[in-house]
């Protein structure tokens, strides 16, 4: 009988970890011609439009940035949280509580200043995803409550808080659609390019990029949430306080995933809606997997995505493939990234029993 | 019981290896019907190992097994209780939110089919229960269970497969000592009735107690086979603890100072929730090395924990140069100077994904040294880890290579030099050279030396009798949470220390 056996391999070099984000997207752009053909699509054809979408011209190519402003932002979050092994999946509720309190900071902020009331909503942004995030880590610190599932839930209560705001006390007056007064004009993010909306959040994003980055290699916190995601035990062993540690981690994730919600808040929409993301948070695990957990792999994973989305659009449009493949695209690039990371630590051989 | 009928097991030449490691070598093991042996061994002798091939958890490299006459080669549990072994686990493999008929039917003929056959199985199990008076009632969901009655469970879980070779893996680690008497009448009227009872210990009384005959295991061999009528209890001993000396090291005498650790009637509790360490007392002096006997699982783990401040004493006190000790906090111990070498160096010890640096500056990166204003000093600190590397002699490819390619030897040398680059007032290392080669051990016993002739206190926990009469200038031993003895090593003998290891006090 021929059978498999699941071999533990000898760590590999370390360029191997930047090669293989590359060659996940590779197989998954070839997988994904599976689905391209089936639903009647000229394959080279599908792949030149979705190319071109995003980056063909310059419009499309600044939308491609626009979109994935967000993406880093959740990339980044999850990516954050992950290396401390705080199983953070509830960066879209983050997302949401970020938008939630920088709306409300928005529209009712009127005394400030004006040139202080964008750092204000930018904060309280910051602020509201942080503290919806600090709730699975002090769960998972004082009572062991599982911070997969707890996360992850959260994301459900906060759409409901939202629904029950916006058609509520939130609601524009005389709208009958769920969402709030716009925000002041000073609230908004500037648009940094004329005629398109490259907006200030793109910036922050790549700064944010640069900070975290910084904190991981060059700090005394980044040394220790990574000692508690590598070896919880080890690092209390050690004197660490992995309570505080895992909170500020929390802390910094929840706020990054806020950041989100405070770019579509104020550079998009300007109303806080329900359907303020689709999706971003949830697409963010799957750009920290895919980036390996690193904020350049994030950045890298993040602009795949929002090819991907954008582009979409355009094949849709020239070659009639439905834009949902933008999703079984991402839904393919997780798992193939998943299959990759477990390959560069098992090996597959086959036996003759 | 008698010899001279057919045996039911019978192990010829069984050999095992894991990687470099020899668990079983050229292993002979015979069982008769109705027999009770005991398999008698310090920890990693090899009889769990050997127990585990039997029942078909590893296969062997070379060597037959023959059950009741029959050649076998069992791929799984299944095939062995198939043929009517079984075996018991000290950690139970039961449901805890299931009843006990729930638990005790799993994967057999009653769960098949759609629908539960519970009636059928009631009436078995009841019928099994009141003939080897093993009292649990089928409906009682197992968490509400004490562990003696789990371990009846499991027991009945076996009888109901129709086994009639029991293997039982220190079955009385985890039970009180009435629930032990229980067990052994249980264990004997099975054997009354023609099954044949492995039981693996290394508790000398018990074994002296409950069996008929007695092998011994030492370093995967088996190193003697008694009948139980014919020895005693300071002969197995001696051949269970082996007698050759490592002489290459020799201890200087320094005559010990002040007193630096004063332990006083502290008192642990395990995750278990039972008392681990009773009342323990103990003082440890300046340039003095205090070795704690004892097989392990008597108690060292939980009294090292305290001590590395990972676990809260119930009561008792701990002072250091006479001043009380904040218990439970890590931080406190690293502040104190307290030199830690924990026994599960992967585990506890080590960030085995991170590389050697990372590893080295554990518990020193906050130092003013090391940072400033939460920026790290990496220029700082890859000199200390460069010179702790070489003055230690660990064999990396450098500062900046993960933990992990190392071996074990050199895993124990980074945790010592962690632990002692900041001259300890006060060394506790426990197992340090569990697992390690003798290269490896003898750098790490001289390691220990020097640490005490340089002023440390030092408490070295090891079940290594060897390595106990290597070091200590006073042994103590420890058997179920009791400290005790404290002998002078001029005046110790192996066959005192390993008696009272077993639990015989004279």
């Amino acid at each position: 009988m021929i059978g498999l056996k699941i071999i533990k391999r000898k760590p590999l070099p370390g360029w191997v970890k930047i090669i293989i984000p590359v060659v996940a997207v590779v197989i998954t752009l070839i997988f994904s011609a599976v689905p391209i053909l089936i639903a009647g699509g000229n394959l080279w054809k599908s792949y030149y439009y979705l190319f071109y979408g995003a980056l063909g011209t310059r419009y499309n190519l600044l939308e491609t940035f626009v979109k994935a402003s967000p993406l880093i932002f959740t990339g980044l979050a999850v990516a954050f949280a992950f290396r401390a092994k705080f199983w953070n999946i509830g960066a879209e509720g983050q997302l949401l509580a970020g938008a939630l309190l920088a709306t409300w900071v928005g529209i009712n902020f009127t005394g400030v200043p004006q040139f202080l009331l964008l750092p204000i909503v930018i904060i309280s942004g910051f602020i509201g995803g942080g503290i919806w995030a600090s709730i699975p880590a002090i769960l998972k610190t004082k009572l062991k409550v599982d911070d997969v599932v707890s996360s992850l839930l959260l994301n459900y209560v906060m759409i409901h808080i939202m629904g029950t705001l916006l058609f509520g006390p939130l609601q524009q007056a005389g709208s009958s659609w769920p969402r709030s007064p716009g925000i002041l004009e000073a609230a908004r993010y500037p648009m940094l390019l004329a005629r398109s909306r490259f907006h200030l959040g793109i910036p922050l994003a790549f700064l944010a990029v640069l900070i975290i980055w910084f904190i991981n290699d060059k700090t005394v916190f980044g040394y220790q949430s990574k000692a508690v995601g590598v070896n919880i035990k080890a690092a209390n062993f050690g004197g660490i306080n992995t309570t505080s540690v895992i909170l500020k981690t929390a802390l910094i994730s929840g706020g990054l995933a806020g950041l989100a919600g405070v770019g579509e808040l104020c550079a998009i929409h300007y109303h806080l809606l329900m359907d303020i993301s689709p999706g971003y948070g949830y697409s963010g695990i799957v750009i920290a997997m895919l980036g390996n957990l690193h904020p350049l792999g994030v950045v890298f994973a993040s602009f795949f995505f929002s090819i991907v989305l954008v582009g979409a659009h355009t094949m849709s449009r020239m070659t009639g493939v439905p834009t949902y493949i933008a999703e079984v695209i991402q839904g393919m690039a997780l798992i193939i990234m998943l299959i990759s990371l477990l390959l560069t630590e098992y090996k597959i051989r086959v036996v003759r029993k | 019981m008698a010899n001279n009928k057919k045996p039911v097991i019978e192990m010829r030449s069984i050999t095992k290896r894991f990687l470099d490691v020899t668990a079983n070598k050229n292993i002979n093991f015979t069982l008769s019907p109705g027999e009770i042996c005991a398999l008698l061994g310090e920890n990693g002798a090899g009889k769990t190992t050997l127990m585990n091939i039997l029942f078909g958890y590893y296969s062997c490299d070379e060597g037959d097994i023959y059950i009741k006459g029959e050649k076998v080669k069992l791929s799984s549990p299944k095939d062995a209780i198939s043929r009517g072994v079984g075996m018991i686990h000290q950690h139970f493999t039961l449901v805890p939110s299931q009843t006990v008929l729930e638990n005790i039917i799993v994967g057999t003929d009653s769960e098949k089919g759609i629908f539960l056959n519970l009636k059928s199985a009631r009436v078995k199990l009841l019928q099994l229960q009141d003939r080897f008076g093993l009292q649990v009632n089928p409906e009682a969901k197992v968490w509400t269970l004490a562990v003696g009655e789990k371990q009846k469970v499991e027991i009945l879980k076996a009888l109901y497969r129709n086994v009639d070779i029991l293997i039982m893996d220190e079955p009385t680690a985890v039970l009180a000592p009435s629930e032990t008497i229980e067990l052994f009448k249980t264990l004997k009227s099975l054997a009354k009735e023609g099954r044949s009872i492995i039981f693996i210990s290394h508790k000398l009384n018990e074994v002296m107690e409950i069996s008929d005959r007695i092998v011994i295991l030492r370093n995967g061999e088996v190193v003697a086979e008694k009948k139980t009528s014919e020895t005693n209890t300071k002969e197995l001993a001696n051949l269970m603890v082996g007698r050759e000396i490592l002489e290459r090291i020799k201890r200087k005498e320094v005559a010990p100072g002040k007193s630096v650790l004063e332990i006083d009637n502290l008192t642990v509790i395990n995750d278990k929730g039972l008392e681990a360490v009773k009342k323990a007392n103990m003082i440890v002096r300046k340039n003095e090395i205090l070795g704690i006997a004892g097989v392990s699982g008597n108690g060292q783990r939980e009294l090292s924990e305290v001590l590395f401040g990972l676990r809260e004493p119930v009561t008792g006190s701990i002072k250091i140069n006479g001043k009380p000790v904040k218990t439970g906090s890590p931080v406190s111990a690293i502040q104190l100077g307290i030199g830690r070498v924990p026994e599960d160096r992967i585990e506890t010890g080590l960030m085995m994904d991170l590389s050697v640096e990372e590893n080295l500056i554990l518990e020193s990166h906050i130092s003013p040294n090391f940072h400033n204003k939460g920026l790290i000093n990496f220029k700082n600190i890859h000199h200390f880890s460069d010179v702790l590397i070489e003055e230690y002699n660990i064999k990396t490819a450098g500062r900046n290579a993960e933990v992990k390619s190392l071996s074990g030897g050199n895993l124990q040398k980074l945790i010592l030099a962690r632990e002692l680059d900041g001259k300890p007032i006060l060394v506790v290392a426990s197992q340090p050279t569990r697992g390690l080669d003798v290269g490896a051990m003898e750098y790490i016993h001289q390691r220990m030396l020097e640490e005490k002739e340089r002023g440390a206190a030092v408490v070295l926990i090891s079940e290594d009798l060897d390595e106990i009469f290597t070091l200590s200038d006073r042994i103590m031993v420890m058997y179920e949470g009791e400290v005790m003895g404290d002998v002078p090593i001029e005046k110790a003998t192996r066959e005192q220390i390993g008696l009272l290891m077993c639990g015989v006090k004279k």
